[in-house]
Protein backbone atom coordinates (compact mmCIF):
# COMPACT_ATOMS: atom_id res chain seq x y z
CA UNK A 1 0.00 0.00 0.00
CA UNK A 2 1.51 3.13 -0.76
CA UNK A 3 0.23 6.62 0.98
CA UNK A 4 -0.63 9.28 -1.29
CA UNK A 5 2.60 11.26 0.21
CA UNK A 6 2.60 13.74 -2.69
CA UNK A 7 -0.68 15.39 -2.18
CA UNK A 8 0.87 16.32 1.37
CA UNK A 9 2.78 19.52 -0.04
CA UNK A 10 3.03 21.24 -3.06
CA UNK A 11 5.40 20.83 -6.56
CA UNK A 12 8.33 22.60 -5.31
CA UNK A 13 9.03 25.98 -6.62
CA UNK A 14 12.75 27.30 -6.93
CA UNK A 15 12.40 28.24 -3.45
CA UNK A 16 11.34 25.14 -2.55
CA UNK A 17 13.40 23.02 -4.51
CA UNK A 18 16.54 24.76 -2.97
CA UNK A 19 15.10 24.17 0.58
CA UNK A 20 14.55 20.46 -0.48
CA UNK A 21 18.19 19.91 -1.73
CA UNK A 22 19.35 22.09 1.13
CA UNK A 23 17.62 19.81 3.24
CA UNK A 24 18.62 16.50 1.78
CA UNK A 25 22.32 17.76 2.39
CA UNK A 26 21.64 18.38 6.04
CA UNK A 27 20.23 15.20 6.76
CA UNK A 28 22.42 12.99 4.73
CA UNK A 29 25.12 14.70 6.77
CA UNK A 30 23.60 13.78 9.86
CA UNK A 31 23.17 9.92 8.64
CA UNK A 32 26.87 9.71 7.59
CA UNK A 33 27.76 11.72 10.95
CA UNK A 34 26.01 8.89 12.82
CA UNK A 35 26.95 6.08 10.50
CA UNK A 36 30.74 7.35 11.19
CA UNK A 37 30.27 7.59 15.45
CA UNK A 38 29.00 3.57 14.74
CA UNK A 39 31.48 2.86 12.88
CA UNK A 40 34.18 4.81 15.33
CA UNK A 41 32.45 3.66 18.04
CA UNK A 42 33.19 -0.22 16.65
CA UNK A 43 37.10 0.95 16.06
CA UNK A 44 37.41 2.29 18.98
CA UNK A 45 36.17 -0.98 21.02
CA UNK A 46 38.48 -2.75 18.28
CA UNK A 47 35.62 -4.69 16.68
CA UNK A 48 36.61 -3.72 13.42
CA UNK A 49 40.26 -5.45 13.67
CA UNK A 50 41.21 -8.13 11.40
CA UNK A 51 41.20 -10.94 14.48
CA UNK A 52 37.73 -10.29 14.97
CA UNK A 53 36.98 -10.95 11.75
CA UNK A 54 38.83 -13.35 9.97
CA UNK A 55 37.29 -16.87 12.26
CA UNK A 56 34.50 -16.31 9.69
CA UNK A 57 37.12 -17.74 7.50
CA UNK A 58 37.39 -20.99 9.07
CA UNK A 59 34.92 -23.57 8.27
CA UNK A 60 34.22 -24.79 11.46
CA UNK A 61 32.36 -21.01 12.07
CA UNK A 62 30.53 -21.46 8.85
CA UNK A 63 29.84 -24.86 9.56
CA UNK A 64 28.44 -24.14 12.78
CA UNK A 65 26.75 -20.85 11.55
CA UNK A 66 24.64 -23.21 8.82
CA UNK A 67 23.68 -25.98 11.77
CA UNK A 68 22.18 -22.97 13.39
CA UNK A 69 20.35 -21.14 10.77
CA UNK A 70 19.14 -24.97 9.74
CA UNK A 71 17.85 -25.75 13.71
CA UNK A 72 15.79 -22.30 12.76
CA UNK A 73 14.22 -23.07 10.11
CA UNK A 74 13.73 -26.53 11.11
CA UNK A 75 11.67 -25.04 13.83
CA UNK A 76 10.00 -22.62 12.37
CA UNK A 77 9.11 -25.31 8.88
CA UNK A 78 7.94 -27.68 11.61
CA UNK A 79 6.00 -25.15 13.67
CA UNK A 80 4.55 -23.37 10.64
CA UNK A 81 2.85 -27.09 9.37
CA UNK A 82 1.23 -27.66 12.60
CA UNK A 83 0.07 -23.84 13.41
CA UNK A 84 -1.84 -24.40 9.68
CA UNK A 85 -3.54 -27.30 11.12
CA UNK A 86 -4.13 -26.07 14.59
CA UNK A 87 -5.68 -23.18 12.74
CA UNK A 88 -8.05 -25.04 10.57
CA UNK A 89 -9.04 -27.13 13.50
CA UNK A 90 -10.32 -23.64 15.53
CA UNK A 91 -11.32 -21.91 13.08
CA UNK A 92 -13.97 -24.94 12.45
CA UNK A 93 -14.56 -25.59 15.62
CA UNK A 94 -15.15 -21.90 16.59
CA UNK A 95 -17.55 -21.87 13.03
CA UNK A 96 -19.57 -25.12 14.39
CA UNK A 97 -23.21 -24.71 14.73
CA UNK A 98 -23.39 -25.83 18.41
CA UNK A 99 -22.59 -23.44 21.20
CA UNK A 100 -21.07 -26.17 23.07
CA UNK A 101 -18.25 -26.71 20.56
CA UNK A 102 -17.93 -22.63 19.76
CA UNK A 103 -17.45 -21.63 23.30
CA UNK A 104 -14.81 -23.78 24.76
CA UNK A 105 -13.04 -23.53 21.53
CA UNK A 106 -13.30 -19.88 21.94
CA UNK A 107 -12.20 -19.52 25.57
CA UNK A 108 -9.15 -22.10 24.86
CA UNK A 109 -8.53 -19.69 21.80
CA UNK A 110 -8.08 -16.78 24.05
CA UNK A 111 -5.95 -17.94 26.61
CA UNK A 112 -3.13 -18.91 23.72
CA UNK A 113 -3.73 -15.82 22.49
CA UNK A 114 -3.59 -13.38 25.35
CA UNK A 115 -0.32 -14.32 26.46
CA UNK A 116 2.72 -13.69 25.39
CA UNK A 117 4.45 -16.60 23.21
CA UNK A 118 7.53 -16.72 25.70
CA UNK A 119 5.69 -17.94 28.07
CA UNK A 120 3.71 -20.51 26.13
CA UNK A 121 7.39 -21.91 25.16
CA UNK A 122 8.32 -22.14 29.01
CA UNK A 123 5.33 -23.47 29.68
CA UNK A 124 6.12 -26.54 27.37
CA UNK A 125 9.21 -26.53 28.69
CA UNK A 126 8.95 -26.48 31.98
CA UNK A 127 6.32 -28.82 32.22
CA UNK A 128 7.44 -30.90 29.67
CA UNK A 129 11.12 -30.33 28.72
CA UNK A 130 12.16 -33.53 30.12
CA UNK A 131 10.47 -35.50 28.01
CA UNK A 132 9.94 -33.55 25.03
CA UNK A 133 13.39 -31.36 24.84
CA UNK A 134 14.16 -28.02 23.84
CA UNK A 135 13.40 -28.30 20.05
CA UNK A 136 9.94 -29.81 20.81
CA UNK A 137 9.23 -27.72 23.11
CA UNK A 138 9.89 -24.47 20.96
CA UNK A 139 7.94 -25.89 18.12
CA UNK A 140 4.64 -26.58 20.64
CA UNK A 141 5.19 -23.10 21.76
CA UNK A 142 5.47 -21.20 18.36
CA UNK A 143 2.38 -24.14 17.43
CA UNK A 144 -0.28 -22.74 19.73
CA UNK A 145 0.15 -18.96 19.84
CA UNK A 146 0.65 -19.21 15.98
CA UNK A 147 -2.24 -21.59 15.66
CA UNK A 148 -4.86 -19.49 17.42
CA UNK A 149 -3.60 -16.17 15.24
CA UNK A 150 -4.31 -18.59 12.06
CA UNK A 151 -7.38 -19.54 13.39
CA UNK A 152 -8.58 -15.96 13.87
CA UNK A 153 -7.46 -15.33 10.22
CA UNK A 154 -9.29 -18.84 8.46
CA UNK A 155 -12.29 -17.55 10.18
CA UNK A 156 -12.49 -14.05 9.32
CA UNK A 157 -11.63 -15.49 5.61
CA UNK A 158 -14.13 -17.51 5.58
CA UNK A 159 -16.66 -15.58 6.58
CA UNK A 160 -15.58 -12.95 3.69
CA UNK A 161 -16.68 -15.38 1.39
CA UNK A 162 -19.80 -13.82 -0.25
CA UNK A 163 -23.45 -15.34 1.33
CA UNK A 164 -24.41 -16.35 -2.09
CA UNK A 165 -21.66 -18.87 -2.39
CA UNK A 166 -22.66 -20.76 0.36
CA UNK A 167 -26.64 -20.31 -0.12
CA UNK A 168 -26.40 -21.77 -3.61
CA UNK A 169 -24.18 -24.70 -2.00
CA UNK A 170 -26.85 -25.63 0.23
CA UNK A 171 -29.78 -25.28 -2.37
CA UNK A 172 -28.04 -27.45 -4.48
CA UNK A 173 -28.51 -29.87 -1.45
CA UNK A 174 -24.25 -30.07 -0.41
CA UNK A 175 -23.94 -30.85 3.45
CA UNK A 176 -22.38 -28.43 5.66
CA UNK A 177 -19.49 -30.00 5.83
CA UNK A 178 -19.38 -30.60 2.21
CA UNK A 179 -20.09 -26.63 1.30
CA UNK A 180 -17.01 -25.95 3.86
CA UNK A 181 -14.60 -28.35 1.90
CA UNK A 182 -16.14 -28.00 -1.50
CA UNK A 183 -17.39 -24.47 -1.51
CA UNK A 184 -16.03 -22.03 1.13
CA UNK A 185 -12.64 -23.20 2.11
CA UNK A 186 -10.91 -22.90 -1.69
CA UNK A 187 -12.51 -19.79 -1.79
CA UNK A 188 -10.93 -18.46 1.67
CA UNK A 189 -7.99 -19.94 1.63
CA UNK A 190 -7.07 -17.89 -1.97
CA UNK A 191 -8.10 -14.88 -0.39
CA UNK A 192 -6.00 -15.32 2.78
CA UNK A 193 -2.94 -16.77 1.43
CA UNK A 194 -1.33 -13.36 1.60
CA UNK A 195 -1.98 -12.78 5.99
CA UNK A 196 -1.04 -16.26 6.09
CA UNK A 197 2.04 -16.05 4.34
CA UNK A 198 2.65 -13.12 6.71
CA UNK A 199 1.80 -14.68 10.23
CA UNK A 200 4.23 -17.39 8.91
CA UNK A 201 7.06 -14.59 8.97
CA UNK A 202 5.93 -13.61 12.43
CA UNK A 203 6.61 -17.25 13.71
CA UNK A 204 10.04 -17.43 12.00
CA UNK A 205 10.65 -14.17 14.00
CA UNK A 206 9.70 -15.59 17.18
CA UNK A 207 11.36 -18.89 16.50
CA UNK A 208 14.28 -16.60 17.69
CA UNK A 209 12.84 -17.41 21.19
CA UNK A 210 14.23 -20.78 21.35
CA UNK A 211 17.91 -19.15 22.06
CA UNK A 212 16.18 -18.35 25.68
CA UNK A 213 15.52 -21.67 26.42
CA UNK A 214 18.40 -22.86 24.97
CA UNK A 215 17.88 -24.41 21.90
CA UNK A 216 21.15 -24.84 19.74
CA UNK A 217 19.28 -21.99 16.60
CA UNK A 218 21.28 -19.44 14.99
CA UNK A 219 21.39 -17.09 17.99
CA UNK A 220 22.82 -19.49 20.32
CA UNK A 221 25.20 -20.43 18.11
CA UNK A 222 26.05 -16.63 17.83
CA UNK A 223 26.34 -16.31 21.08
CA UNK A 224 28.49 -19.31 21.90
CA UNK A 225 31.01 -18.06 18.31
CA UNK A 226 31.00 -14.45 20.02
CA UNK A 227 32.20 -15.47 23.56
CA UNK A 228 34.53 -18.28 22.22
CA UNK A 229 36.57 -16.11 20.08
CA UNK A 230 35.47 -12.71 21.89
CA UNK A 231 34.15 -11.36 18.88
CA UNK A 232 30.11 -11.23 19.75
CA UNK A 233 29.56 -7.87 17.76
CA UNK A 234 31.16 -9.15 14.39
CA UNK A 235 28.92 -12.70 15.13
CA UNK A 236 26.04 -10.86 16.01
CA UNK A 237 26.17 -8.78 12.59
CA UNK A 238 26.49 -12.24 10.14
CA UNK A 239 23.69 -13.64 12.08
CA UNK A 240 21.57 -10.25 11.93
CA UNK A 241 22.22 -10.38 8.21
CA UNK A 242 20.88 -13.88 7.56
CA UNK A 243 18.03 -13.34 9.62
CA UNK A 244 17.06 -10.85 7.50
CA UNK A 245 17.54 -11.99 4.77
CA UNK A 246 15.09 -14.88 5.46
CA UNK A 247 12.79 -12.63 6.85
CA UNK A 248 12.65 -10.73 3.65
CA UNK A 249 12.51 -13.41 1.17
CA UNK A 250 9.15 -14.85 2.66
CA UNK A 251 7.76 -11.52 3.49
CA UNK A 252 8.73 -11.22 -0.42
CA UNK A 253 6.69 -14.27 -1.39
CA UNK A 254 3.57 -12.73 1.14
CA UNK A 255 3.63 -9.29 -0.92
CA UNK A 256 4.39 -11.12 -4.23
CA UNK A 257 1.05 -13.45 -3.43
CA UNK A 258 -0.84 -10.43 -2.25
CA UNK A 259 -0.61 -8.89 -5.21
CA UNK A 260 -1.08 -11.94 -7.60
CA UNK A 261 -4.39 -12.51 -5.45
CA UNK A 262 -5.70 -8.95 -5.15
CA UNK A 263 -6.52 -10.09 -9.03
CA UNK A 264 -8.50 -12.69 -9.22
CA UNK A 265 -10.45 -13.53 -5.57
CA UNK A 266 -13.68 -13.28 -4.74
CA UNK A 267 -14.04 -12.93 -1.07
CA UNK A 268 -11.55 -9.93 0.38
CA UNK A 269 -9.43 -9.96 3.53
CA UNK A 270 -7.53 -6.63 4.99
CA UNK A 271 -4.09 -5.69 3.96
CA UNK A 272 -1.57 -8.66 4.97
CA UNK A 273 0.12 -7.79 8.60
CA UNK A 274 0.64 -10.54 11.00
CA UNK A 275 -0.12 -10.32 14.54
CA UNK A 276 2.56 -10.82 16.96
CA UNK B 1 2.54 -17.24 49.70
CA UNK B 2 2.54 -14.02 51.05
CA UNK B 3 6.30 -13.55 49.01
CA UNK B 4 4.95 -15.26 45.89
CA UNK B 5 2.19 -12.75 46.47
CA UNK B 6 5.39 -9.90 46.78
CA UNK B 7 7.51 -11.70 43.65
CA UNK B 8 4.47 -11.28 41.28
CA UNK B 9 3.78 -7.49 42.21
CA UNK B 10 7.30 -6.78 41.78
CA UNK B 11 7.26 -8.07 38.40
CA UNK B 12 3.90 -6.63 37.33
CA UNK B 13 5.64 -3.87 38.04
CA UNK B 14 8.71 -4.34 36.09
CA UNK B 15 6.25 -5.41 33.23
CA UNK B 16 4.27 -2.10 33.59
CA UNK B 17 7.71 0.56 33.90
CA UNK B 18 8.91 -1.34 30.52
CA UNK B 19 5.30 -1.17 29.31
CA UNK B 20 4.67 2.63 30.28
CA UNK B 21 8.49 3.80 29.04
CA UNK B 22 8.61 2.09 25.56
CA UNK B 23 4.81 3.35 24.71
CA UNK B 24 6.01 6.83 25.18
CA UNK B 25 9.07 6.10 22.75
CA UNK B 26 7.45 3.77 20.44
CA UNK B 27 4.45 6.45 19.68
CA UNK B 28 6.79 9.19 19.54
CA UNK B 29 9.41 6.87 16.91
CA UNK B 30 6.45 5.28 15.46
CA UNK B 31 5.30 9.58 14.77
CA UNK B 32 8.71 10.89 13.18
CA UNK B 33 9.45 7.72 11.62
CA UNK B 34 5.87 8.31 9.82
CA UNK B 35 6.46 11.81 9.08
CA UNK B 36 9.86 11.01 7.37
CA UNK B 37 8.20 8.63 5.27
CA UNK B 38 5.77 10.65 3.58
CA UNK B 39 8.13 13.95 4.07
CA UNK B 40 9.13 15.59 0.66
CA UNK B 41 12.83 15.32 1.56
CA UNK B 42 13.77 11.68 -0.52
CA UNK B 43 16.71 11.11 2.07
CA UNK B 44 14.64 10.98 4.64
CA UNK B 45 12.01 9.14 2.83
CA UNK B 46 14.90 6.24 1.93
CA UNK B 47 15.92 6.36 5.34
CA UNK B 48 13.28 5.44 6.85
CA UNK B 49 11.80 3.15 4.71
CA UNK B 50 15.01 1.12 4.88
CA UNK B 51 15.45 1.65 8.54
CA UNK B 52 11.44 0.24 8.71
CA UNK B 53 12.02 -2.42 6.52
CA UNK B 54 15.38 -3.72 8.00
CA UNK B 55 13.99 -3.52 11.96
CA UNK B 56 10.59 -5.04 11.21
CA UNK B 57 12.59 -7.79 9.36
CA UNK B 58 14.46 -8.62 12.54
CA UNK B 59 13.32 -10.66 15.36
CA UNK B 60 12.88 -8.75 18.90
CA UNK B 61 15.18 -11.10 20.77
CA UNK B 62 17.76 -10.09 18.17
CA UNK B 63 17.29 -6.57 18.45
CA UNK B 64 17.35 -6.77 22.11
CA UNK B 65 20.63 -9.48 22.34
CA UNK B 66 22.42 -6.67 20.16
CA UNK B 67 20.92 -3.54 22.41
CA UNK B 68 21.53 -5.63 25.83
CA UNK B 69 24.23 -7.49 24.95
CA UNK B 70 26.60 -5.53 22.38
CA UNK B 71 26.01 -2.20 23.14
CA UNK B 72 27.87 -2.34 26.29
CA UNK B 73 30.80 -3.85 24.41
CA UNK B 74 31.31 -0.04 22.44
CA UNK B 75 30.83 1.16 25.90
CA UNK B 76 27.24 2.38 25.83
CA UNK B 77 26.41 1.93 29.34
CA UNK B 78 23.61 4.02 31.23
CA UNK B 79 22.85 4.51 34.84
CA UNK B 80 24.77 3.28 37.70
CA UNK B 81 23.66 0.18 38.16
CA UNK B 82 23.65 -3.41 36.08
CA UNK B 83 19.50 -3.32 36.38
CA UNK B 84 19.16 0.06 35.63
CA UNK B 85 21.54 -0.37 32.54
CA UNK B 86 19.87 -3.36 31.40
CA UNK B 87 16.01 -1.53 31.73
CA UNK B 88 17.42 1.06 29.74
CA UNK B 89 18.68 -1.13 27.09
CA UNK B 90 15.89 -3.12 26.87
CA UNK B 91 13.36 0.10 26.34
CA UNK B 92 15.82 0.83 23.61
CA UNK B 93 15.16 -2.20 21.65
CA UNK B 94 11.47 -2.52 22.65
CA UNK B 95 10.84 1.49 21.04
CA UNK B 96 13.52 0.60 17.91
CA UNK B 97 11.30 -2.00 17.19
CA UNK B 98 7.76 -0.94 17.89
CA UNK B 99 8.39 2.32 16.08
CA UNK B 100 8.00 0.15 12.83
CA UNK B 101 5.20 -1.12 13.44
CA UNK B 102 3.48 2.28 15.09
CA UNK B 103 5.00 4.31 11.83
CA UNK B 104 3.76 1.43 9.32
CA UNK B 105 0.23 1.84 11.17
CA UNK B 106 0.37 5.47 10.75
CA UNK B 107 1.09 5.66 7.41
CA UNK B 108 -1.80 3.48 6.15
CA UNK B 109 -3.65 5.77 8.50
CA UNK B 110 -2.36 8.56 6.77
CA UNK B 111 -3.13 7.01 3.42
CA UNK B 112 -7.05 6.91 4.02
CA UNK B 113 -7.26 10.94 4.63
CA UNK B 114 -9.30 11.96 2.04
CA UNK B 115 -7.00 14.13 -0.24
CA UNK B 116 -9.18 17.33 0.28
CA UNK B 117 -7.54 17.70 3.28
CA UNK B 118 -4.52 18.19 2.74
CA UNK B 119 -5.16 19.91 -0.26
CA UNK B 120 -7.46 22.62 1.23
CA UNK B 121 -4.95 23.11 4.05
CA UNK B 122 -2.09 23.37 1.02
CA UNK B 123 -4.40 26.14 -0.30
CA UNK B 124 -4.39 27.97 2.89
CA UNK B 125 -0.57 28.33 2.55
CA UNK B 126 0.37 25.70 5.19
CA UNK B 127 3.65 24.23 4.32
CA UNK B 128 4.47 20.62 5.03
CA UNK B 129 5.32 20.65 8.59
CA UNK B 130 1.52 22.50 9.55
CA UNK B 131 -0.41 20.04 7.08
CA UNK B 132 0.87 16.70 8.39
CA UNK B 133 1.12 18.38 11.97
CA UNK B 134 -1.96 20.13 12.19
CA UNK B 135 -4.56 18.46 9.61
CA UNK B 136 -3.25 14.97 8.27
CA UNK B 137 -1.98 13.37 11.63
CA UNK B 138 -4.69 14.14 13.91
CA UNK B 139 -7.10 12.48 11.77
CA UNK B 140 -4.94 9.39 10.95
CA UNK B 141 -3.82 9.19 14.59
CA UNK B 142 -7.95 8.96 14.74
CA UNK B 143 -8.52 6.45 12.46
CA UNK B 144 -5.92 3.89 13.05
CA UNK B 145 -6.81 3.86 16.76
CA UNK B 146 -7.96 -0.11 16.58
CA UNK B 147 -4.87 -1.72 14.78
CA UNK B 148 -2.99 0.66 16.82
CA UNK B 149 -4.54 -1.02 19.83
CA UNK B 150 -3.39 -4.29 18.60
CA UNK B 151 -0.03 -2.88 17.99
CA UNK B 152 0.14 -1.88 21.61
CA UNK B 153 -0.78 -4.67 22.97
CA UNK B 154 1.63 -7.06 20.91
CA UNK B 155 4.01 -4.48 22.48
CA UNK B 156 3.19 -5.67 25.90
CA UNK B 157 3.64 -9.17 25.50
CA UNK B 158 6.71 -8.49 23.62
CA UNK B 159 8.14 -6.97 27.59
CA UNK B 160 8.74 -10.61 28.77
CA UNK B 161 11.29 -10.75 26.09
CA UNK B 162 13.46 -8.59 28.16
CA UNK B 163 13.27 -11.34 31.11
CA UNK B 164 16.10 -13.09 29.46
CA UNK B 165 17.96 -10.11 29.62
CA UNK B 166 18.40 -9.51 33.09
CA UNK B 167 15.39 -7.21 33.33
CA UNK B 168 12.81 -7.74 36.22
CA UNK B 169 9.47 -8.64 34.86
CA UNK B 170 6.82 -11.11 35.03
CA UNK B 171 8.13 -13.52 33.32
CA UNK B 172 11.66 -14.00 35.69
CA UNK B 173 9.37 -12.99 38.85
CA UNK B 174 7.81 -16.48 37.52
CA UNK B 175 10.72 -18.24 36.63
CA UNK B 176 12.41 -17.20 40.32
CA UNK B 177 8.60 -18.38 42.06
CA UNK B 178 8.98 -21.88 40.14
CA UNK B 179 12.52 -21.94 41.68
CA UNK B 180 10.91 -21.12 45.11
CA UNK B 181 7.97 -23.60 44.65
CA UNK B 182 8.73 -26.24 42.30
CA UNK B 183 5.32 -28.12 43.54
CA UNK B 184 2.91 -25.82 42.18
CA UNK B 185 3.92 -25.21 38.74
CA UNK B 186 0.76 -25.06 37.06
CA UNK B 187 -0.54 -22.48 39.14
CA UNK B 188 2.63 -20.36 38.88
CA UNK B 189 2.00 -20.68 34.63
CA UNK B 190 -1.81 -20.03 35.08
CA UNK B 191 -1.18 -17.05 37.32
CA UNK B 192 1.04 -15.05 34.55
CA UNK B 193 -0.83 -15.84 32.00
CA UNK B 194 -3.75 -14.55 34.07
CA UNK B 195 -1.80 -11.14 35.06
CA UNK B 196 -0.96 -10.70 31.30
CA UNK B 197 -4.25 -11.73 30.24
CA UNK B 198 -5.51 -9.02 32.86
CA UNK B 199 -3.50 -6.15 31.22
CA UNK B 200 -4.29 -6.90 27.95
CA UNK B 201 -8.09 -6.71 28.08
CA UNK B 202 -7.39 -3.12 30.64
CA UNK B 203 -5.47 -1.73 27.70
CA UNK B 204 -8.06 -3.42 24.83
CA UNK B 205 -10.64 -1.24 27.50
CA UNK B 206 -8.84 1.97 27.05
CA UNK B 207 -8.42 1.65 23.91
CA UNK B 208 -12.66 0.98 23.00
CA UNK B 209 -13.16 4.17 25.10
CA UNK B 210 -10.66 6.14 23.18
CA UNK B 211 -12.16 4.37 20.08
CA UNK B 212 -15.61 5.61 21.03
CA UNK B 213 -15.05 8.68 22.05
CA UNK B 214 -12.26 9.76 18.94
CA UNK B 215 -12.11 7.28 15.97
CA UNK B 216 -13.22 8.75 12.56
CA UNK B 217 -14.65 6.04 10.47
CA UNK B 218 -14.42 6.34 6.81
Amino acid sequence: MSAPTQVLFDEPGPRGRRLNILLSLVSAVLLLALLAFIIWKFQDAGQLTAAKWTPFSYAVIQKTLLTGMWATLKVAVVASVLALIVGLVFALLRLAPQRAIRLPSTIVLELFRGVPVLLLIFATFLLFGNDLGAFWSVVIGLTLYNGMVIAEIMRAGILAVPRGQREAAMSIGLRGAQTMRLILLPQAIRAMMPTLVAQVVVLLKDSALGFIVTYQDLLYQVNAIGRNYNNLLPTFLVGAVLFIIINMVVAGIARYLETRMSRKTAATTGPATGED
Amino acid sequence: MGELIQMFLSGTWGTLSLFGVTLVGCLLGGTILAAMRVSPTPVLRGTAAAYVSVVRNTPLTLVMFFCVFGLPYLDIRFGSTAAMNSFVLANIALIAYTSCFVAETLRSGIATVPVGQAEAARAIGLPFTQVLGYIVLPQAFRTVLPPLGSVIIAMLKNTSIASAFNNRELISAMRGAIELRGDIVIPLLLATALVYLLLAVVIGRVFDVLERKLVILR
